[in-house]
């Protein structure tokens, strides 16, 4: 089937096999890898995406399900070379070791920021419950969420 | 295997008639993870997103009716976690932000798990599923509607539209064990309320029997509950617990349940 979305301002057509995840459509049909592909299931949070300005998993989503509607990915948040605050906060706070879970993380912070600009640490912790990292043990992410909002 | 996205219900439910193999898919928290790891591989998928009747939410007299596709995300936001505390409550303990965007308390009827976190406080509330075919429209009740584990009334052709329920204003509250605060899937889990009008005392618990039960007493009976709540459960050993495990939690929560509402 075809479908057609908006991702990061850009309208885009493909062809999609009707099962098929949002998340594949991105990576596999639209090249855009980055947001990362680990557990397919809902559980670790690094294929984060805002579908019409929604924090979702888009391993959950069918591509066909976003036909018609309007996907940003982390490929979506900078400004030319001019990183997204956020993404220079989790930079400079060095809050990325292997990086797999940062562009996951980046999204639903941003998420979190746009609708809480000063949140308290448990409100951080409850907004990246569904990102998982196995590297930073969190403390840095903390940090770049804290710096974000600070900047 | 085809997509179809109906725009009306009469649609949905024409393509359900037409198709009856077709899987619905709202939110696709529970449809996906089957479709990415091969569990299924229905005849076609019926894409239940664009289908404004399933929408939000309404009230008809005391009644609120509730759309099959309203997320956890709307259940536990004002005005409807003032309307019905433990379905927040519950919501707010469902997986994580992403899937409580896109979870719906009609994909929980649809997949009729045991420990679905949002059938206990339905149970409590006495609500009732409306469902719809092109042969119709009929109401179950909520404690009808869940027949086994992942078993329900629905017939082939059939579709949860809504689920009714009145808003009491009597104390209740919704708890859940599991390892971590998100992301769990229920060891066990209680709601429970606290009717000082109807002098009643009601509690259903989820993940200790093959469906989520109802369990009644007296108001003046308090003391005994938490002990008949606890014998009431059928629960099993698995890899998140043990049976006895589970009877004692559902003692300890119905003990604090109450302390809660009675607060
Ligand atoms: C990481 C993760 C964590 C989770 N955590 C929890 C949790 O803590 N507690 C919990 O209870 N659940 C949890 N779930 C399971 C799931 O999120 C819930 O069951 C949710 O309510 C499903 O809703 P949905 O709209 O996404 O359903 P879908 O996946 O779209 O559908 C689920 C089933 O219902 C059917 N269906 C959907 N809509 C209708 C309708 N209107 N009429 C008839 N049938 C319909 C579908 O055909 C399918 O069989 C979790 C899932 C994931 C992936
Ligand atoms: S890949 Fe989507 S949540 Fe893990
Ligand atoms: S930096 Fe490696 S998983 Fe988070």
């Amino acid at each position: 089937m075809k479908i057609s979305l908006t991702v990061n301002g850009e309208l885009r057509e493909t062809e999609a096999w009707g099962g098929e995840s949002l998340l594949y459509v991105l990576r596999e049909r639209l090249d855009l890898p980055g947001s990362k592909n680990a557990c397919e299931q809902g559980e670790c949070g690094s294929c984060s995406v805002l579908l019409d300005g929604t924090l979702v998993c888009a391993c959950l989503v069918l591509g066909a399900q976003a036909d018609g509607h309007e996907v940003t990915t982390v490929e979506g948040l900078a400004d030319g070379d001019r990183l997204h605050k956020v993404q220079e906060a989790y930079v400079q706070a060095g809050a990325v070791q292997c990086g797999f879970c940062t562009p996951g993380l980046v999204v639903a912070t941003v998420d979190l920021l746009e609708a809480n600009p000063s949140p308290s640490d448990d409100e951080i912790r409850e907004a990246l419950s569904g990102n998982l990292c196995r590297c930073t043990g969190y403390a840095k992410i903390f940090d770049a969420v804290r710096q974000a909002a600070a900047s | 295997m085809d997509v179809h996205s109906p725009r009306s219900l009469a649609e949905a439910l024409a393509l359900k008639a037409e198709i009856p193999d077709a899987r619905f898919v709202q939110g696709g928290t529970d449809v996906l993870v089957e479709l990415n790891f091969d569990r299924s591989r229905p005849a076609a998928l019926i894409n239940l997103n664009e289908v404004p009747e399933l929408r939000g939410y309404g009230f008809e007299g005391d009644t609120m009716i509730l759309g099959a596709g309203l997320t956890y995300a709307e259940a536990m936001a004002a005005p409807l976690a003032g309307k019905f505390p433990a379905l927040a409550e519950a919501s707010r303990t469902v997986g994580s932000p992403q899937i409580r965007n896109r979870g719906t308390i009609g994909g929980n009827l649809g997949t009729s798990s045991p420990a679905g976190d949002a059938l206990p406080p339905l149970v409590i509330g006495d609500a009732e599923v409306c469902v719809a075919s092109v042969r119709g429209e009929r109401r179950v009740p909520i404690s009808d509607f869940v027949l086994g584990v992942k078993k329900n009334a629905l017939a082939p052709d059939e579709l949860v539209v809504s689920v009714r329920m009145k808003p009491t204003g009597a104390p209740q509250t919704f708890m859940k064990v599991g390892p971590r605060n998100a992301m769990v899937i229920a060891v066990c889990s209680l709601a429970l309320q606290v009717d000082r009008e109807r002098g009643e005392l009601r509690a259903a618990f989820g993940s200790s029997a093959p469906t989520v039960r109802l369990v009644t007493s007296r108001i003046d009976e308090a003391d005994a509950f938490p002990a008949r709540v606890a014998e009431a459960a059928s629960p099993i050993d698995d890899v998140r617990g043990t049976a006895a495990y589970r009877r004692h939690a559902l003692r300890v929560l119905t003990g604090r349940a109450l302390e809660r509402c009675f607060a």
